[in-house]
Parts: C-alpha cells; sequence; structure tokens
C-alpha cells in the first residue's frame, strides 16, 4: 500500500474508531500529527489567515460582492449597514465566492424564525458555524446534530441549567460577583472585559462543571481558542493552537470525569455540576468512550456560556454609555434590571448566527435554496430588522417586548442556557447599581476577529463609587 | 360569558373571561397573569409559555402535537397534562377550566 493510501485508510479510521483504551489527548495529538503528514504528503495548504483591509461601504457594492462572512464586519462597525443593505434589497442572499464557500444569508426576523422552526428542512450537521471543521478535529455536539439524536444528549444535561438548579446556585453566584466588583478600583482606569466579564464568566464555568477552581481561567482560554478558530469563524487562531488546546483540555476533563466516575462508584452523593449529571443518565453514562462525542459536548458549554455572556457583560456597559438617558432612567427604575437584560442580549447578540444545511429544495422569500447550500441565519440582523423591533437600533430599557429577541435562537436548538445567562447579567446589574454612581467608558473598546462572536477584547473604563 | 382561571405557582388565581378564539396565551398575557413569558411571541418556538390543564381537559383538547411536544420537552417540569398554552385556542367551551403555571419557564 502506498504511503498515500496508508494515510487515508488511517484517517478515514480516525479518532471516532479509536478504542476508548488510548487517552483522548494522547488521541488528538495523534490525529494532528496525522493532519500535519496529509498535508505535507498531498501538498495541502493550510487555511490561510485574514489580513485585515478597510471594509468599503456597502452602497459602492453590487448586491452580489456583498460578502458579510467577513470576520472585520463588527470590528469595523460595518455590520448594521451591510445587513441593513440586505434586509431592504436582498433579505434572502447568496454570496458565491465566500473564503468559506458559497452560503445563503437569511436576515429578517421573520425568514430566520422560519428557518429556525423547520429543523426537518434544514439541518445543524455537521457544525453550526459558517466555516468547515479542521480535519482530524470533528467533535460531535448536540448544538449541531439533529433530532432525535440532540433531543437525547441534550435532555441528559439542559438539568444543569434549569432554573431549578439555577435557584441553588444564585447565591453563590452572587457572592462570587460581589468578590470581583468589591475588588474594583475606583477612580483610575481598568480593563473591563479582563476583570469583570472574563472573570465572572469563568467563575460561572467552574461552579458548573466543578472545574479546579484555580484554574478557571483555561475554561475562557479554550473558549477563545475554539471560537477563534480561523477555519470555523475566520478568527485569529490557527488549527494548530486548536489541536493543542483540544488536547489538554481533553486531558483536564477525562480526568475531572475519571474522578467523578471513582466517586460514583464508591457510592458517594454526586453534585449537580455537568459532569455528574452525564455520568447519571443512563444514554450519557459512557460518553467518555466517544471521545470526540465527549469533548464536543464539553466544548459547547464552555463556548456556550462564555463568548455570550462575557460579551453582553461588556456590551451592556457599552450600550448604557452610547444611551446615557437611559443609564439615568434605570438607576431612577432598578426594577427594569430584568427587561434591560433581554434589551442588552437584543442589542449585543452577541453570537452572531447560527448555520444550517438545506436538506432539500426550499424556497425561501422568492429565493430557491438548493438542498446541500449552506444557510447562516444572522441572528444580528434579525434583531435589528425594522419590520418586527421598534426603533430597532436604539438601545431602551423598558423597551416592550424585550424578550422577543432572537440572539437564543428558536425551535429544537434554542439556547439551553438562557436562564444561567439572564440571571448572571441580572445579578450583575444588581450589585453594579448598589456600588457605582457611573460607569464611564473610555475611548473605543478593541473588538474580536471573528464572524460568529460579536464581541469585545478590551475596554477601559472608569467606576465613580455611588456616595 | 366563559371564565378561566389561571394558578400561579404559588397558589394565587387569576379568573379571566375567554375571548373566543384567542390563544390561551395571549388570554393570560392581556390579562397580566404572571407566569407566562412567551418569548417568542406565540410560534410553538420556545416552550416558555408552557401550562398545565387537568387530565379532563387535556382528553377534551388533545394533547399537544408532535412539534410542541419537542418545545415541551426543553422544560424539565414537563408532564402528561402539559400544553404550550400559545397553542391551545380558547373557546366558551373552556368555561371553568382551571390552568396551572409552572414555577419557572425555560
Amino acid at each position: 500500500m502506498s504511503i498515500k493510501a496508508t494515510l487515508l485508510k488511517q484517517s478515514t479510521l480516525a479518532l471516532e474508531k479509536t478504542v476508548s483504551v488510548v487517552p483522548i489527548h494522547v488521541q488528538i495529538r495523534g490525529a494532528h500529527l496525522l493532519q500535519k503528514a496529509k498535508q505535507k504528503v498531498f501538498n495541502k495548504k493550510e487555511f490561510p489567515s485574514f489580513v485585515e483591509t478597510e471594509i468599503p461601504d456597502v452602497t459602492t457594492l453590487a448586491l452580489q460582492d456583498i460578502d458579510v462572512s467577513n470576520p472585520f464586519l463588527f470590528k469595523q462597525k460595518r455590520w448594521e449597514s451591510y445587513f441593513k443593505r440586505l434586509r431592504d434589497e436582498r433579505p434572502v442572499h447568496y454570496q458565491k465566492r465566500s473564503p468559506f464557500g458559497p452560503f445563503w444569508s437569511v436576515t429578517r426576523y421573520e425568514d430566520i424564525m422560519f428557518v429556525d422552526k423547520h429543523h426537518e428542512l434544514f439541518s445543524a450537521e455537521p457544525i453550526i458555524m459558517l466555516g468547515d471543521r479542521p480535519s482530524g478535529l470533528h467533535a460531535d455536539t448536540f448544538i449541531a446534530m439533529d433530532p432525535p439524536k440532540h433531543d437525547v444528549q441534550r435532555r441528559a444535561v439542559q438539568g444543569v441549567v434549569a432554573p431549578q438548579n439555577l435557584k441553588e446556585m444564585e447565591g453563590l453566584i452572587r457572592s462570587r460577583a460581589e468578590d470581583v466588583l468589591d475588588n474594583l478600583p475606583i477612580d483610575e482606569p481598568f480593563d473591563w472585559v479582563e476583570r469583570v466579564s472574563v472573570e465572572l464568566t469563568a467563575r460561572m464555568l467552574a461552579t458548573l462543571f466543578d472545574f479546579p477552581y484555580e484554574q478557571r481561567r483555561k475554561l475562557a482560554d479554550w473558549s477563545d481558542i475554539i471560537g477563534g478558530n480561523v477555519e470555523l469563524t475566520g478568527g485569529d487562531v490557527v488549527t494548530d493552537t486548536a489541536f493543542t488546546a483540544a488536547a489538554e483540555a481533553g486531558k483536564a476533563f477525562s480526568a475531572l470525569w475519571h474522578e467523578k466516575a471513582a466517586k460514583k462508584a464508591a457510592g458517594e452523593t454526586m453534585g449537580f455540576d455537568l459532569i455528574s449529571m452525564l455520568l447519571a443518565n443512563e444514554e450519557t453514562k459512557d460518553m467518555i468512550n466517544r471521545p470526540m462525542e465527549f469533548l464536543g459536548n464539553l466544548s459547547l458549554l464552555i463556548v456556550g456560556g462564555n463568548d455570550t455572556t462575557r460579551n453582553s457583560m461588556t456590551g451592556g456597559v457599552y450600550a448604557l454609555s452610547q444611551f446615557p438617558d437611559e443609564f439615568i432612567k434605570l438607576k431612577c427604575n432598578p426594577e427594569l434590571i430584568p427587561n434591560m437584560v433581554s434589551e442588552i442580549i437584543r442589542w449585543q447578540t452577541p453570537l452572531a448566527y447560527m448555520r444550517r444545511v438545506a436538506k432539500e429544495d426550499v424556497e425561501l422569500n422568492g429565493q430557491i435554496i438548493r438542498k446541500g447550500d449552506k444557510v447562516v441565519m444572522w441572528y444580528a440582523s434579525g434583531n435589528r430588522d425594522e419590520r418586527v423591533i421598534d426603533q430597532p437600533d436604539q438601545f431602551l430599557i423598558d423597551r416592550k417586548n424585550a424578550r422577543n429577541h432572537l440572539s437564543f435562537g428558536f425551535g429544537v436548538h434554542r439556547c439551553m442556557g438562557n436562564r444561567l445567562a439572564e440571571m448572571q447579567l441580572r445579578i450583575l446589574w444588581e450589585e453594579l447599581l448598589k456600588r457605582f454612581d457611573n460607569i464611564q467608558v473610555l475611548g473605543e473598546p478593541e473588538y474580536v476577529q471573528s464572524n460568529f462572536v460579536k464581541g469585545y477584547t478590551k475596554m477601559m473604563v472608569q467606576l465613580t463609587a455611588k456616595e | 360569558m366563559g371564565k378561566i382561571t389561571f394558578v400561579e405557582h404559588d397558589g394565587s388565581q387569576h379568573i379571566v373571561d375567554i375571548e373566543e378564539g384567542k390563544s390561551l396565551m395571549q388570554t393570560a398575557i392581556d390579562n397580566s397573569v404572571p407566569g407566562i413569558d412567551a418569548d417568542c411571541g406565540g410560534s410553538c418556538a420556545c416552550g416558555t409559555c408552557h401550562v398545565f390543564l387537568t387530565p379532563r381537559w387535556i382528553t377534551s383538547i388533545g394533547a399537544a402535537s408532535e412539534e410542541e411536544a419537542l418545545m415541551l420537552d426543553m422544560t424539565p417540569e414537563k408532564s402528561d397534562v402539559s400544553r404550550l398554552s400559545c397553542q391551545v385556542q380558547t373557546s366558551m367551551a373552556m368555561d371553568g377550566m382551571v390552568v396551572r403555571l409552572p414555577e419557572f419557564q425555560m
């Protein structure tokens, strides 16, 4: 057998087929080496990095040249005008030649709702980002599975973020938030993203996973690496780094799994953390033997619980700095916090889209989407759709029907952690109002490079204490 | 005129008039009955207008459709008498119906 044939054969037998006795991180390293060897033998180029250039004014472009997969669209603040033009002129839009291949953009609220609801027409498989998964790193997660397999896996873990469980956790989440806020500097500049948003979400994730608390920032780092992968979202993380992180995460979570499994075998009381829940469920108690599924589902919950809440924590402060009258309204009416939380999640839309693949030919708003085409539901655009949302670009903390935003998605894949996210943001704002009279945003924030994560890497602020 | 009684998780009762043809969800919202979020606005796409009927009413108006059942699966409080209130059209025949609300919507 030739080297090429051998490599091909081995790669098809890749991780999923590997016997479960080989530790996950060793399997991932093996897959990584295989991938590198394949690249060499087949002279395959690595997915190119994105170099930032100035994005033109959308009015200067022909419709077919509009490419909203550009990972600098949010960073350069062009996204609002680009999506407005698509909503008005070509609400279901085809881009033939993006770096991620051809794809459809669905940009109006009602059409997004249609696609999201019809999982029998639009598959979430194999992945919900615009790009494809790096070869050899095909982790499986239920956000990217169709019913009925999706339903079984989701059911096994959704209890961890169910309201009953959250009620138990609220006190702990609040005390951790208090601790972070009590230690912030007053009257001097600091980075809100680093000190508050990243720290609070990392603490939350460590709680959910019962992950070693002192190592909690690793969870945030892994999330950044997965979400920032160049092939998936146009981010600045090369695939080599993703393999290394996947191996590291796989190792840490396997250790945690085995520790919990030993506790279970010894008949000890199990906690309400995620791995304990997986171990307690008949369908998922052996997930460790399906390494790519194990790693995929944990990655999903890390990314799902991280970028989203983190960027809403920053986005809320930024929104209030852009709409200072709303901050005054908030201080006079703190009972508006829950409604404001929904409005923050709409206004920010921390994950810009979810991707589907058409399972058959579908006509949508005058366009024929062919079976097998990629279809991107741009929540960030639907949340600004003038047809459904009044004054959509305004941030209004007392907005009527603020809960009707698209940021959590709709249908069977609707965000599982939505109640946790709302609770975290509500607690943050309750505690902020107790302590601070003003949060001044100093200059423009810095943005994440991605077509998927709509977020911030840095935002300098200065706090004024409450008298 | 027909009446429906909504019972909150803490036992508080809200007796409201039936407006024939309006969904149970909209009836609750229009009468400021707390405990229903209806995040998707009545599209059977979020599961946050979950209510409990009684076996008798489930028998007469029917159980959840397949699509509705998928949404109901998202809430751990789901039971045999669960329905999404946006998918139940009210009628005068429902006079006297008691609708219980869950502790949480999810």
